[in-house]
């Protein structure tokens, strides 16, 4: 396991050249989306019983760790392919393991970043929920989940250009699909169990389950906890693989 | 008192690549001795980065074996790699982080301890001559600098064996001999070096032996000297029926008597490697 932490130490070095406008750029979306669903939408909305805003807040936190965390794919991909730094990992004596440990847990960081901003707004906005240690547990594992399938898909793709293929299909659909907006209980029952297989509905339905104060079911945190072991053990498989 | 045996540093074995359609190795097989300065020439796309790539462990060999001070690249790859320092073709520093930054990095990935690191990032960067550029980002850098920061990066965590892929490629002249000498400085150290390049000059400047590449098969290896004096010392170059013909010579004198025969423009000059390649495979080098 050694190197990891050189690893995930180059990430932030990075990360602190550009902090102000990373810090910015993750600030836009959450705010566009709390002034034009909230308050546009739904000020006076509430879904089952809880009022919009405070439904909606939970949701985007999930969905952020779930963008924040798959975001690395792209960092990875432009010291891959354009700046060529990877090559630097692949002759170091580490394997790859460490490799995915580092990528990941600063994956993990970039996602609390991002959930820290939103909780943040949020408070600024007057809404108070609980920010409890199952609403911050929801979010690590659905970061980790994220960042380890980051770190596989950018090990599969061959250039740029795939990248932009990755978040239309991957990361978009279960941004809108997975809970974050809607309660999925008001979906078709096809539907629901369709949706039963995203990572992102149980991430968003044990993170509001906790902000709201309820007691998040098990079940979510066991089938985040299962596919966030397999996307880590894949992603040490495609590391391992990414030779020529 | 028994004489100590050279050691191998590097050893292929019948080494193969295929990229699909393209064999780009064709069973290479050679050693290079402990502290020796090895050039491996070739033009581009005979495969002199693809035997690199497979000895630093960026790629695997479709058969053969490869060994970096005995250690097998493959079955052995942690190991091995600790043996060996990379300087590949292209930069690839970050160029964002500050010189100091990108080797501390380096040094981390080689789990040395931070005492160690600062003392050997300090050492590398009054070695390469840029200690007053150590906190500068590398894009602030010129070609030549962000060369030799490469070769420091790859010297940072004290490899016994040094791969340099083309490490002037790009380079002006001036800066090119710096960069051999410190090369030269290198191996002086007790570094072995293997050393890619197309320039004919740099191979015959720096090289203990050369080994002659093309199409993915070894031509020919050994000494500069020895292989330039197989063809003679001086070379006659004249033009008939506008083709370029070479004719070798032992003398200078020689090779006087034979122009004065022949009715073209022509040109007597020293014997070089490029000429070796030539006779060998009837291409040019670069």
């Amino acid at each position: 396991m050694r190197g990891w932490s050189a690893v995930f130490y180059r990430e932030i070095l990075i990360l602190k050249t550009k902090i102000f406008r990373q810090l910015a750029s993750m600030s836009v979306m959450p705010l566009l989306y709390i002034v034009a669903f909230g308050y546009g939408l739904g000020n006076e909305m509430t879904v089952n019983g809880v009022p919009y805003l405070a439904f909606l807040i939970p949701g985007l936190a999930a969905m952020s760790s779930m963008i924040q965390g798959f975001n690395i794919a792209s960092e990875i991909n432009i010291t891959r392919f354009y700046w060529r730094v990877f090559e630097e990992f692949q002759v170091a004596p580490i394997r790859s393991i460490a490799y995915v440990t580092g990528e990941v847990l600063f994956g993990v960081t970039r996602a609390a970043m991002g959930v820290g901003i939103i909780t943040g707004l949020a408070w600024l906005f007057g809404i108070r929920l609980s920010y409890n240690f199952f609403f911050w547990l929801a979010m690590v594992m659905n970061a980790f989940l994220f960042a380890s399938l980051a770190v596989s898909l950018a090990m599969l793709v061959r250039s740029h250009a795939d990248q932009a293929l990755l978040v239309n299909f991957v990361i978009t659909p279960m941004g809108f699909l997975g809970g974050t907006f809607f309660p999925v209980e008001k979906m078709p029952h096809w539907v629901q169990i369709l949706l039963e297989y995203l990572p992102i509905t149980h991430a968003a339905k044990a993170m509001r389950a906790a902000a709201l104060g309820n007691q998040p079911d098990p079940e979510s945190y066991v089938v985040l906890g299962i596919m966030g072991v397999m996307f880590f053990v894949l992603a040490v498989i495609c590391v391992s693989q990414a030779k020529d | 008192m028994a004489s100590r045996e050279p050691k191998l540093a590097v050893e292929l074995r019948n080494l193969t690549k295929r990229y699909r359609k393209v064999q780009a190795l064709k069973g290479i097989s050679l050693q290079v001795q402990e502290g020796e300065l090895f050039a491996y020439l070739g033009p581009n796309g005979s495969g002199k980065t693809t035997t690199i790539r497979i000895l630093v462990g960026l790629t695997k060999a479709t058969s053969g074996d490869a060994f970096l001070n005995g250690y097998h690249v493959e079955r052995d790859s942690i190991h091995a790699k600790r043996q060996c320092g990379y300087v590949p073709q292209s930069l690839n520093l970050d160029h964002e982080l500050t010189v100091e930054q990108n080797l501390d990095i380096h040094g981390r990935l080689f789990n040395m301890s931070r005492r160690k690191r600062k003392n050997r990032i300090a050492y590398l960067l009054h070695y390469i001559g840029l200690a007053d550029r150590a906190r500068s980002p590398v894009k602030e850098l010129s070609g030549g600098m962000r060369r030799r920061v490469m070769i420091a990066r790859a010297l940072l965590h004290e490899p016994r064996i040094l791969f340099l892929d083309e490490p002037t490629v790009g380079l002006d002249p001036a800066i090119r001999r710096k960069i051999w000498a410190l090369i030269k400085r290198i191996q002086m150290d007790g570094t072995t070096i293997f050393l890619t390049t197309h320039y004919i000059e740099e191979a015959e400047f720096l090289a203990d032996r050369v080994a002659f590449l093309s199409q993915g098969e070894l031509i020919t290896i050994g000494q500069p000297q020895d292989l330039m004096d197989s063809l003679g010392k001086w070379a006659l170059d004249t033009v008939e029926n506008e083709q370029m013909k070479t004719f070798y010579f032992r003398s200078q004198e020689e090779a006087r008597q034979h122009a004065s025969v022949h009715p073209g423009p022509f040109s007597i000059r020293r014997v070089n490697l490029e000429d070796v390649f030539i006779s060998l495979t009837g291409r040019k080098v670069a």
